[in-house]
């Protein structure tokens, strides 16, 4: 089979990374491959330390004054207020007591300690009952955006021009144009209150059916993007010099398109859908306010309206393993996925 | 070959979504139907559960359902004994509080006087830093537990005399004591809160123990519930429904969300956004009731552009309350027109007199011969949903007095105290105060007063200081109630804040529940609350 450099735009982002190369033995791969890892892992601790550096920096700096944040309008007592500062070295202040209290910081999450939050919870527990229902909500949403936009991505990819294609172009335009702050508490509305399809809200610990439309609402937006992403790359398949020598060969139009045209045009997506996850993840901060699910993004929030700082840099600094985490997996897997890339 | 293994990458993540959402727990987004359901009231997530610890609205709800008062209040705010038999003075110093007998912790312990002194003092101990510790300080001995290096550990002013009596001595006579003690940091605490004689388990708070009329049920679920049962040995008034879960929202609109379809029963706030539908949404489960809350305007008063009291009145003269009430609060809160709130024994309608009245000529008049500054700032924390209101104010302002007027927001209500702490020119500033106790003076003292833990604006009239101590020490309530009215007349004169609005209970309920009501202080009453058969 004639092989050619195929989804162009499935390199855009990862240039750097891999490259292009015609044949290599197995074995070596696997070689390569480890080295890749071992070296992407290290780098991964640079790049931790890099960014709890910088969200401790930019809370430390945003800081006000987070016992009358917890007080709310109450008047805060003497007694309280010098509990608090001893508890979270808050008179240690200027460029000194960053040090002072980042090290310590950086002391305490080595010997995997995240801290107290303010109100004197666990930060660890906190995350430890956040985290499995964020997980479960973004792969929903992710889930909603594969089946619906990558099926509706190939069909509108092989029908172009046709009415589908037109209708999912203004569908995904309108679905990117509204922002999730709208889109929610619509959907939540019609769908949950007016016609009570869904339960308006998921709770702590919500059936899959209760976290659906919030999934679904959180999906949209990569579904839209993924549709577009789908729907492009297939159309730009069909054309190429492959699948004219396929069709000249006589295969039928549905073995060319499922086999040969579709693998080659999944691999962008794969590569969006990836990365999305970490977007997922963290990104659910209106979403699981507005379907009131205490997850991450919800912790989040509470964290920075409260001026929380260990808690906002605990939850920070586990989004960022997330997100190399995944960063890593896709370009793993984009590697397994075209066997002509090679790990460098 | 190459095509199955790229439909396994695919099938992949779909595959763990399907796999970890059946994993899910099953239903728990609405309560099913049936007469056991449980009646559920939302709150945000409590910030602490132990009673000393406790001074917002959730955590309060959340022990009032777990605790019983030695004292609650009547409709006319007057204090009765609930689990105290007596509660008893002949100087308003010496308080002998006596216990009514049958009182048990859901543990089964008995509740005696040592229970409400070893909290109290755990209360008040300075490096326990708990937020209600001031509630303590008008009883003897309450400095000696200050400071970083405390001289003692227990207040010399709780003495027990038996099992179910003891003695309180206040540092100064006090007439309000009684009233004091229904609020929240006055409740006891087993003997199994306390690893060691005044250190308090750390996990007391997860499951609180308390001698009121339910006891949880489980434990304290963070960010998403708290569950209570009826607890049978309960000797006061037995409540109505079995079962309260208190569940956690984070954001008041997804709890009226929920409250339209049914799958909540009681949501305490409605929110702003949804006020002006929500009598249509939910018709007669919509319902309102007194409470304490208390909106105002301060002045920098020690600026010298607001020093002048006539100035200072004029502004407030220029302001048309009634006509802000109706269009942007839709009729949730009431026009104030005085310096406390209308639920309290003592209050007086229009105390401020002219200076409340709105007259837009004379306020013009005024405002000139007193010299006002041409330009006036109100500054606000932008995360209370007050900018409408205060866009209007300032409207107002323009057009009656001729100024140029602007709204200033803060990020929030602490960025504002900061600015106003360190005299930064702010302006005028709102403020809001919910009263402790129903008391005139927990009005009077923390807001005006020159010492008052939230007199951020200044205001100092030693005159005034002294009739407020005098109604504190004063030997009947009648009197005490004349010293604080012409204390309150003061104020009048000097007008260091504009009194604007006097806040209600805006609440609803699902169809599920009836008899909701709601106290003083934004709880739900529990043991008045019955399943709609």
């Amino acid at each position: 089979m004639a092989v050619q450099a195929g989804g162009t735009a499935a390199n855009f982002r990862y240039a750097r990374d891999v490259i292009l190369r015609p044949f290599s033995a197995f074995p070596e791969r696997l070689a390569s491959m480890f080295r890749f890892i071992l070296r992407r892992l290290l780098q991964m601790v640079l790049a931790f330390f890099g960014t709890t550096l910088i969200v401790y920096a930019l809370m430390f700096a945003g800081q006000g004054d987070p016992i009358q944040a917890l007080a709310g309008e109450r008047p805060v007592t003497a007694a309280q207020r010098a509990y608090l500062t001893q508890k979270y070295h808050l008179d240690q202040t200027g460029v000194g007591g960053f040090f002072y209290r980042y090290l310590d910081y950086v002391k305490n999450l080595l010997q995997g300690d995240l801290g107290q939050s303010l109100t004197g919870r666990q930060i660890g527990d906190i995350l430890q009952q956040a985290w499995p229902v964020t997980v479960r909500l973004a792969l929903i949403a992710l889930a909603v955006a594969i089946i619906f936009g990558v099926t509706a991505g190939v069909i509108a990819g092989i029908r172009r021009a046709s009415i589908f294609d037109n209708s999912t172009l203004v569908l995904t335009l309108l679905v990117l144009g509204i922002p999730t702050i709208v889109l929610a508490p619509i959907a939540q509305y019609f769908l949950g209150v007016k016609w009570q399809l869904f339960p308006p809200t998921a709770g702590a610990q919500p059936s899959f059916y209760a976290l659906l439309l919030p999934g679904i609402v959180l999906g949209s937006l990569s579904l839209a993007t993924a549709l577009r992403l789908t729907r492009t790359s297939v159309a730009e398949n069909l054309r190429a010099d492959y699948v004219r020598t396929a069709r000249s060969k006589g295969l039928v139009k549905r073995r060319i398109v499922s086999v040969h045209v579709l693998r080659n045009s999944l691999i962008p997506v794969v590569t969006f859908l990836g990365v999305e996850l970490g977007n997922l993840m963290s990104g659910a901060i209106i979403t699981e306010g507005v379907f009131n699910i205490p997850g991450v993004g919800f912790n989040l929030f509470r964290g920075i309206r409260t001026e929380d700082g260990p808690l906002v840099v605990g939850i920070v600094s586990v989004l960022v393993v997330v997100y190399l985490v995944s960063n890593l997996v896709v370009d793993v897997l984009y590697a397994v996925l075209d066997p002509r890339i090679r790990y460098e | 070959m190459r095509v199955r293994r790229l439909a396994a990458w695919t099938a992949l993540p779909l595959v763990v979504t399907l796999g970890l959402a059946a994993c899910g727990s099953g239903g728990d987004g609405g309560s099913s139907g049936g007469q056991d359901a449980a009646v559920s009231i939302q709150i945000s997530e409590p910030q602490h559960l132990v009673p000393t610890n406790t001074t917002e609205t959730s955590g309060s709800q959340v022990l009032a359902g777990l605790f019983s008062p030695l004292v609650d209040y009547d409709a006319q705010n007057k204090p009765y004994e609930v689990a105290a038999q007596s509660v008893t003075s002949s100087d308003n110093k010496v308080w002998t509080i006596k216990l009514k007998d049958g009182f048990t912790f859901h543990n089964g312990e008995k509740v005696t006087s040592d229970d409400y002194i070893n909290a109290w003092n755990y209360g008040a101990y300075a490096p326990n830093g708990q937020g209600a510790s001031y509630f303590f300080e008008k009883i003897a001995g309450y400095q000696d537990l200050q400071g970083e290096k405390p001289k003692a550990k227990t207040m010399s002013g709780l003495k027990k005399v038996d099992d179910l009596t003891f003695q309180v001595t206040l540092a100064e006579p006090y007439i309000d004591f009684k009233s004091m003690l229904g609020y929240t940091a006055f409740y006891p605490l087993p003997e199994a809160a306390f690893s060691a004689p005044g250190v308090l388990n750390d996990s007391y708070e997860q499951a609180p123990i308390g001698q009121g009329p339910f006891k949880m049920k489980g434990t304290w679920q963070h960010d998403s519930k708290l569950d209570v049962e009826r607890y049978d040995a309960y000797p006061g008034e037995k409540p109505k429904v079995k079962d309260v879960e208190f569940r956690v929202y984070q954001q008041l609109t997804a709890a009226y969300s929920d409250l339209q379809s049914d799958n909540l029963d009681v949501l305490p706030t409605i929110p702003t956004e949804n006020l002006s539908t929500a009598q249509s949404d939910l018709g007669e489960n919509y319902q309102t009731s007194p409470m304490s809350s208390f909106q105002f305007l301060a002045f920098p008063t020690f600026e010298k552009d607001y020093s002048n009291p006539d100035v200072r009145k004029a502004i407030s003269m220029a302001i048309d309350r009634d006509e802000i009430t109706k269009s942007i609060f839709k009729g949730s809160q009431q026009s104030a027109r005085s310096f406390v709130s209308p639920v309290l024994p003592g209050y007086r309608d229009n105390t401020t007199g002219a200076a409340g009245q709105f007259n837009p000529t004379e306020a013009k008049k005024l405002y000139q011969a007193a010299g006002g500054p041409s330009k006036i700032t109100i500054s606000y924390n932008g995360d209370g949903g007050h900018k409408d209101w205060v866009d209007a104010t300032c409207n107002q302002l323009k057009a009656n007095l001729g100024v140029d007027c602007v709204g200033s927001a803060e990020p929030k209500f602490a960025d504002l105290l900061t600015k106003v702490e360190k005299k930064q020119p702010v302006g005028l500033f709102r403020m809001g105060w919910v009263m402790d106790y129903p008391s005139m003076e927990d009005y009077l003292g923390p807001l005006y007063s020159t010492n008052g833990s939230s007199n951020y604006y200044g205001y100092s009239n030693p005159e005034f200081d002294r009739l407020v101590k005098e109604g504190s020490a004063a030997p009947t309530q009648a009197e005490a109630i004349k010293k604080y009215q012409q204390a309150e007349d003061i104020l009048a004169k000097d007008m260091p804040v504009i009194p604007l609005r006097f806040g209600e209970n805006v609440y609803g309920h699902s169809s599920k529940v009836k008899n909701v009501q709601m106290d003083l202080f934004q709880r739900v009453n529990l043991l008045k609350i019955e399943a709609a058969s």
